[in-house]
């Protein structure tokens, strides 16, 4: 995950991408989390006032889709599949261990709702990777792959 | 030496199990070897427990090899593979696979076998055939084969595709929309993104008819961000199709002109619910809106509006091609047709089923699915996402069948078929049904937003054991009222995974094992 710190420049350049146009608000949105990584009170006032919407609006957007982080995230993210199928093979333990082996590392574990991936479950997503058929070891072998900038 | 072809899927589930790094493995290898070798990244042919699954193209065949890992790529090319040796993990011809050849693949028969952004491989492959039929035809046909096939929606709500195209069709307006909802969010799902990573360019064709059908000049496909691959691939091919022009100005000499614009959603379950989606596109929290009026009627911007699920849109180019009478020979009563059930959790061969209905939620499981993984015995299965019931071991010989499910009080919806083993605590799930509901509910409506949290707070009364019998029948009160006043079916069907529960699991109310309380 490289993200760079909130530039107004570099957020006028992704709403302009989006030709200002205020339904594209979910996509501008998008683009600022893979560029930022979150979404800063700073992007929330600027993105009211290039798409001529109320600060209202765009926080209300912001806070009602799970995705739009309001905080930094670590230099990691962990998503683990918490839905019916993962469970059924066993996520919950999964995020025992997860929380166990990653209390003190400088990631992200949050839950997700199905990643679509109910064949190979129990799955989880790292870094907007994909990961199927996740034991303990397999858990393991994933997050110590991700090196010592973790 | 000629150059021998080789297929690794590019496909969630296939690369979530290793396919990408088996794929460079083989080119490695045969660098290393000095054997030439085209790589072909092609979708998934859905037997997912089979993946990483290679197939290596031997004369006319494809002989697949199966659970291949990168580790085992140098052993394949001792054993021959590129000619089709003899190998622990060889499967033999992909086309003698009973898990695939005995399926009915009217929707998914692309899925597998072409290479998904290749233009010249989709059209000799029919592509875009049936939309240069639907041309020929005119658009009242073409709504015609659409009712004839008796085509109902597969999202989950099973409403006659045919009615929706003639509504909008017949609606007053100069724009109107076609939208393709891909926000997939029911566990146990994914045939939607099979479909789509597999492929791409079928949907758009499909959108292309249905655009041609009603009059709509713009299509869009809102796609759930949790699926980031199929994204990609999407996209790609959106730029494809436009740039070969089969999206844009005067299609193919038509005089039709369509464009198809790609949203992704944001994390949110409800959007998945019609009317939360269109909110959604146009940029807004994803919160329900009150029906009437019907999108069909007023929809996306207040136009107009076809939402139909990918599976279902992608389901009409055959009917096209091979008539709507065709495909309604697949199917019993009023569930006509095929239907890509998708089997998953803990499901010894899990992947997607497409078949007509009619066959048994046992056959699924036991003929094609293989018993659990853990090899324990079947205590429970959702079918139909985090809304449907459990059904117990003992109703599995109900036939798949949207009026059989209703009977039962149960639900097909989107064909996702999630087992659990007799490990599972059931109380636990219901308690989940009820959790997943207060985190997703969209906040509209008091059933549903409040009701789903003092539900969570009744079954951990109950499973703590304050007042159980007094808290059960509270807790059916709660499920009447969300599902009596609640504006959609994310708060009026939260009480069906859970009132099954209590009707056949409620032993499991009264053990505390693994439940968080």
């Amino acid at each position: 995950m490289t993200t760079e710190p909130f530039d107004k420049q570099v957020a006028s350049s992704i709403v302009a991408s989006f030709d200002a146009r205020p339904e594209m608000l979910i996509q501008i949105l998008h683009g600022f989390l893979e560029r930022f990584g979150w979404i800063s009170e700073d992007a929330i006032r600027q993105l009211a006032s290039e798409l001529n919407l109320s600060r209202a609006e765009v926080h209300g957007v912001v806070s009602y889709y799970h995705d739009f982080r309001t905080e930094p995230p670590g230099k990691h993210i962990v998503k683990i599949c918490a839905a019916e199928a993962c469970q059924s093979m066993g996520s919950r333990a999964i995020e025992a261990h997860a929380a166990a082996k990653l209390g003190d590392r400088d990631v992200t574990v949050e839950p997700v709702y199905c990643l679509g991936n109910c064949a190979c479950s129990p799955a989880i997503m790292v870094d907007g990777k994909t990961y199927g058929r996740v034991t303990s070891e397999r858990f393991d072998e994933i997050v110590d792959g991700l090196g010592e900038s973790g | 030496m000629a150059t021998t072809k080789i297929y690794v899927p590019r496909e969630t589930a296939s690369v979530s199990v290793g396919a990408h790094d088996v794929a460079v493995e083989i080119a490695r290898q045969a660098k290393e070897r000095s054997v030439s070798i085209e790589l072909v990244r092609n979708g998934s042919w859905g037997a997912t427990w089979l993946e990483p699954l290679v197939e290596v193209l031997v004369d006319d065949k494809r002989i697949a090899y199966g659970n291949v890992e990168a580790s085992d790529v140098a052993g394949l090319f001792d054993a021959g593979f590129l000619t089709g040796g003899e190998h622990g993990k060889r499967l033999g011809p992909i086309n003698e696979i009973p898990y695939l050849i005995d399926q009915d693949r009217w929707t998914f028969w692309r899925c597998g076998l072409v290479e998904p952004l290749n233009m010249d491989d989709f059209l000799a492959h029919q592509g875009f055939k049936a939309f240069q039929k639907a041309v020929e035809l005119g658009p009242q046909a073409v709504i015609d084969a659409v009712k004839d096939s008796g085509l109902r929606g597969r999202g989950g709500a099973g409403f006659p595709t045919g009615i929706k195209w003639q509504t909008v069709a017949d609606a007053e307006g100069n724009q109107k929309y076609i939208t393709c909802n891909a926000d997939e969010g029911d566990s146990g799902t994914f045939s939607d993104r099979i479909l789509m990573e597999g492929d791409p360019l079928g949907l758009l064709e499909s959108m292309m008819i249905a655009g041609f059908a009603v009059g709509a000049s713009k299509g869009y496909i809102y796609l759930r961000s949790e699926y980031p691959l199929t994204h990609r691939v999407l996209t790609k091919a959106i730029a494809l199709a436009r740039d070969t022009g089969w999206l844009g100005d005067d299609i193919d000499g038509s005089g039709f002109s369509f464009d198809i614009e790609l949203h992704l959603g944001a994390g949110s379950y409800v959007c998945g619910e019609e009317t939360a989606m269109l909110e959604s596109l146009e940029g807004k929290q994803g919160i329900v809106r009150y029906k009437p009026p019907l999108p069909a009627i007023e929809g996306l911007f207040g136009k107009p509006t076809v939402v139909n699920n990918v599976v279902t849109l992608a389901s009409v180019p055959n009917i096209i091609n091979l008539g709507g009478e065709k495909y309604a020979s697949y199917g019993v009563n009023r569930s006509k047709g095929t239907l890509a059930f998708q089997l998953a959790g803990n499901v010894n061969r899990g992947g997607l089923v497409e078949k007509g209905f009619g066959l048994t939620l046992r056959e699924l499981i036991e003929d094609w699915g293989g018993g659990t993984a853990s090899g324990r015995p079947v205590k429970a299965v959702q079918v139909g996402g985090p809304l449907g019931a459990y059904i117990p071991a003992e109703q599995l010989d109900t036939p798949l069948d949207y009026e059989a499910f209703i009977e039962i009080g149960a639900m097909i919806g989107h064909g996702g078929i999630v087992v659990f083993d007799d490990t599972a605590n059931m109380a636990q799930m219901a308690r989940f049904a009820m959790e997943f509901c207060a985190i997703e509910s969209c906040g509209k409506c008091t059933p549903c937003r409040i009701g789903s949290t003092r539900g969570v707070e009744v079954i951990d009364r109950m499973v703590a054991g304050v007042d159980r019998d007094e808290n059960y029948d509270l807790l059916v009160e709660l499920c009447d009222t969300m599902e009596d006043a609640s504006l959609c079916a994310m708060g009026g069907m939260t009480p069906f995974p859970v009132r099954s529960v209590l009707k056949y699991f409620a032993e499991d109310f009264a053990s505390d094992v693994g439940v968080e309380a």
